[in-house]
């Protein structure tokens, strides 16, 4: 990489922070409030902004008796103790209880920049206590932080993507960025790097699953493609983080390769059985409550022929969980729906007629664990066993969409970056990019912004002090 | 049954709510996305009742993620406003009126001009009367016999209308309660408070204004306030046999000149907030049609004032003519303007209390 033009944009902020979703934007908030003058550098075009963050919908918020939208109580050691079970240990229970204890203040600083809550979403009554959900979405949150930022006097820069840190003696002396228009040279005093994962590099994402990757379907932006991680690993910034993993659920396999966001998630599978290529289950559909089984289908359907599932469901299913973006294919018949899966007619017909024959009768509750299970089939279903045969016949398919990647940047309490000499001087990471030390597997539903508004108000912090 | 299986505006709109559905970041911001999210398919009359309980906030369009360039390409603002152009325009009757004023600016203002020529040689052609005040330009008896069909005809219109809307959508028995709810919504105009109480979306972008909403405010007591400071007069008239001109102090004048003052200011600042926003918000095609009809109702107050500050000068008659050529107007386009957009909300909020749980 050649060296942009320093002389011409030599551009000095306090604080020059990198990414434009909500772990960047609460720390320039919060770096800009501490009275410093702060850029922000955005990848994405205006229409864009915000990253993974304008697709999310809640955080997971600590209290102590109800607290806004908030129902009952969620204190810290349940919350630790939810986090222990779906990261089976992986975790920094350091940097975990910091994000955790602050969760709730971080629904102050939310609210008292902007955010809007609104009670749990009609289908989504289990994570009424747990989790507050933002008014309109995460876009409405980043549009609230942009609208702040502006009238804070923080500068941004849209379409600006940082290429480069130039890293000598711990300490970071410039920032390169590239714009439509030109190439800057930036030499701030403190940097903070939220730049997310590196899920939408998918030649990164083949490299380091496997060349099945490449048919993953990417559920956030196409922006975060990992340059400011690479850029920093490859000048042996310490990682943390499995490098090979990333967490992935099964959505609409007709979902865009990026951005198709929530509305690509398919409810149907523990009502329905899930067919490969050849036509044939592969697992039990009926395991668990969906909540707790979506996270593995990503893996299972990338573990199948060409990355694909197929969902079957009957008419009696239609009604049974949450509608998603596009209809499901239907057909009258098993073969006729087959053919228009592109599945091969007799064996779809014939792996349905096991799986019926298999069923047995017996009470099925939708809303729990009913035990009604298929007997002498294998893979078994072991839960909501009904068989399929009421048409019309619905069928969906199943890619993995990749909610994002787990390496990242070590990082302390103070969320400074560690360097291969020990802390870095000037440079601290919130967010996705950092959030490997937290969550080192599995994925608790809306820690991702707890960890970035917790750290980004940190980061931005610390950067101010140092700035 | 409106017929509109087959038709565009309804197929869009319809693709939209079925992602919205699939989403509801946006539940809490008005009544439109909990109608949604109580249905699973989303049939014709479904579509209009949602449309009309829309008030344009905008907040979901600023708010959502696969707005263009996405390829979902959502727009619901624009989507629910096409449909309410198109349900108001099937239910308008006689309907080709309806088909002629919703796109048309300069319908309205050939009308209103046409109104006001006509006033202008009625109080020409007809003889000097004993009365005092207006009517010693024209008669009381004349004004009468002129505005009672004025007023009545468009209210036989809207009914018409009104029954075919509450049929599409399934209403059911109306009872106080419902009406209660309904109009407790509509006084507070809780539609355009954004959820949070904090107004709408509609000229400020991704911000959050109560602009919009407080010159709607301003609009509508100003028009109910003119509204009654008529009644009062007509009250007075046959009532205690207390024919006009009235003083200061008197009810239809104190009435009508706050009345008049805040419809006047109030339209004003709607046409300015109007030409700030966006018009792919809204229904581009009918964004002159409505500019033109808040211009003409803003006319209608304005011309009234002046006539109240003017009325012992020699403009008195041109100034005469002008305010009831202009009320002509008004009642004649009523049925087939934005200004059935208040009636249609109505039903479509009392039809919400019926389905809420
Ligand atoms: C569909 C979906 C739904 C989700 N729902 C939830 C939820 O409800 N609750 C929850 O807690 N989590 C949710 N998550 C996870 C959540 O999105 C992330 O944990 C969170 O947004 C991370 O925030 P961040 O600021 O670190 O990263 P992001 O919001 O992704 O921001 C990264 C930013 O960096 C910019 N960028 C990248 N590279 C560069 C570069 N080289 N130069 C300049 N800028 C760059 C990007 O453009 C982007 O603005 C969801 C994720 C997805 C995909
Ligand atoms: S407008 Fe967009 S963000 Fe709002 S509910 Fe619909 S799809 Fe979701
Ligand atoms: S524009 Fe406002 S009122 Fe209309 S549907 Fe969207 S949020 Fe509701």
């Amino acid at each position: 990489m050649s060296k942009p033009g320093t002389e011409d944009h030599i551009l000095k902020p306090d604080v020059l922070v990198i990414g434009g979703g909500n772990a960047a934007m609460t720390a320039a908030l919060q770096a800009r409030e501490a009275g410093k003058s702060v850029t922000v550098i955005e990848a994405a075009p205006k229409a864009y902004r915000g990253g993974n963050s304008r697709h999310t919908r809640n955080f997971r918020c600590m209290h102590n008796g109800p607290l806004g939208v908030l129902t009952g109580d969620y204190d810290p050691d349940e919350y630790f103790d939810d986090l222990l079970k779906v990261t089976k240990g992986d975790t920094d229970p350091q940097l975990a209880k910091l994000a955790i204890e602050n969760s709730e203040s971080a629904y102050r600083w939310m609210e008292a920049h902007g955010v809007r809550f609104q009670p749990s979403l009609s289908g989504t009554l289990s994570l009424s206590r747990t989790n507050a959900f933002f008014l309109g979405g995460g876009k409405a949150l980043v549009n609230a932080y942009y609208a702040r930022a502006e009238d804070a006097g923080i500068t941004v820069l849209y379409d600006a993507h940082a290429d480069h840190l130039e890293i000598s003696n711990n300490q970071v002396t410039e920032v390169w960025v590239s714009t439509r228009a030109q190439e800057l040279c930036f030499k701030p005093a403190a940097v903070v790097v939220a730049s997310g994962g590196f899920q939408a590099d998918t030649d990164w994402l083949a490299r380091a699953w496997g060349p099945a990757a490449k048919n993953f379907l990417i559920r956030g932006t196409p922006y975060n493609r990992g340059v400011v991680l690479k850029d920093l690993l490859d000048q042996d910034i310490q990682s943390v983080g499995d490098p090979t993993q990333c967490h992935a659920v099964a959505i609409d396999g007709r979902a865009p390769k990026f951005d198709g966001g929530i509305v690509t998630r398919l409810d149907c599978v523990p009502f329905s059985i899930v067919v490969n290529r050849n036509a044939e289950r592969f697992y039990d559909e009926g395991e668990d409550v969906w909540p707790k089984r979506y996270a593995i289908w990503g893996r299972l359907v990338a573990a199948q022929p060409d990355q694909v599932g197929y969902a079957i469901i009957d008419s009696k299913s239609r009604d049974l969980f949450m509608p998603s973006v596009f209809p499901p294919i239907e057909a009258d018949t098993i073969p006729q729906l087959a053919t228009k899966l592109g599945l091969a007619p007799d064996k779809l017909e014939h792996t349905i007629e096991t799986f019926n024959a298999a069923c047995k009768p017996g009470p099925f509750k939708p809303t729990e664990l009913d035990g009604l299970s298929t007997q002498g089939l294998n893979p078994a279903k072991t839960n909501w066993a009904r068989p399929i045969h009421e048409p019309p016949f619905y069928g969906y398919s199943l890619r993995p969409g990749v909610t994002f990647t787990y390496l990242g940047l070590k990082v302390d309490q103070t969320a400074r970056v560690s360097g291969k000499q020990g802390p870095m001087e000037n440079l601290w990471a919130a967010g996705e990019i950092m959030a490997g030390s937290i969550l080192g597997q599995g994925y608790l539903a809306g820690f991702g912004m707890t960890i970035g508004t917790v750290f980004g108000q940190i980061a931005g912090r610390e950067a101010a002090t140092h700035a | 049954m409106l017929n509109t299986s087959s038709n565009e505006t309804y197929e869009e709109a319809r693709r939209q709510l079925e992602i919205c559905n699939a989403c509801r970041y946006c539940e809490g911001y008005c009544s439109a996305f909990p109608a949604i999210t109580r249905l699973r398919a989303f049939a014709d009359g479904d579509i209009t009742q949602i449309a009309n309980l829309c008030h344009n906030c905008r907040g979901c369009y600023y708010a959502c993620q696969y707005t263009e360039p996405h390829e979902f390409a959502l727009n619901l603002p624009q989507a629910l406003a096409k449909t309410r152009t198109e349900s108001w325009q099937a239910y308008s009757w006689p309907a080709p009126l309806g088909a002629v004023f919703q796109r048309n600016a300069a319908a309205s203002v050939f009308i209103t001009i046409v109104a006001v020529a006509a006033l202008m040689l009625l109080i020409r052609a007809l003889p000097a009367t004993s009365g005092d005040g207006f009517y010693a330009v024209l008669s009381h008896g004349a004004m009468v016999a002129l505005f009672a069909p004025l007023f009545l005809f468009p209210l036989i219109c809207l009914f018409v209308g009104l029954k075919r809307y509450w049929k599409d959508v399934g209403g059911e028995r109306i009872t106080l309660a419902h009406l209660k709810d309904a109009v407790s919504q509509a006084a507070t105009l809780r539609n355009l408070s954004g959820g949070h109480g904090e107004g709408c979306n509609f000229e400020s972008q991704d911000r959050f204004s109560q602009a919009r909403r407080h010159a709607h405010h301003a609009v509508m007591y100003g028009f109910l306030l003119c509204f009654a400071s008529t009644s009062s007069g007509t009250l007075l008239h046959y009532g205690f046999d207390l024919p006009a001109p009235y003083g200061f102090w008197s009810l239809p004048k104190l009435l009508g000149l706050s009345g008049g003052l805040l419809m006047t200011l109030g339209c004003i600042v709607m046409l300015t907030l109007k030409a700030k926003a966006d018009a792919a918000l809204s229904n581009p095609e009918t964004h002159g049609a409505d500019q033109a009809f808040v211009g003409l109702l803003g006319f209608v107050g304005a011309s009234g004032l002046a006539l109240y500050g003017l009325g012992s000068t020699a403009a008195m008659p041109a100034l005469l003519a002008l305010h009831l050529g202009a009320v002509a107007a008004f009642f004649v386009l009523t049925p087939y303007t934005k200004m059935a957009h208040g009636f249609f909300r109505l039903a479509a909020l009392v039809r919400d209390a019926q389905q809420k749980p």
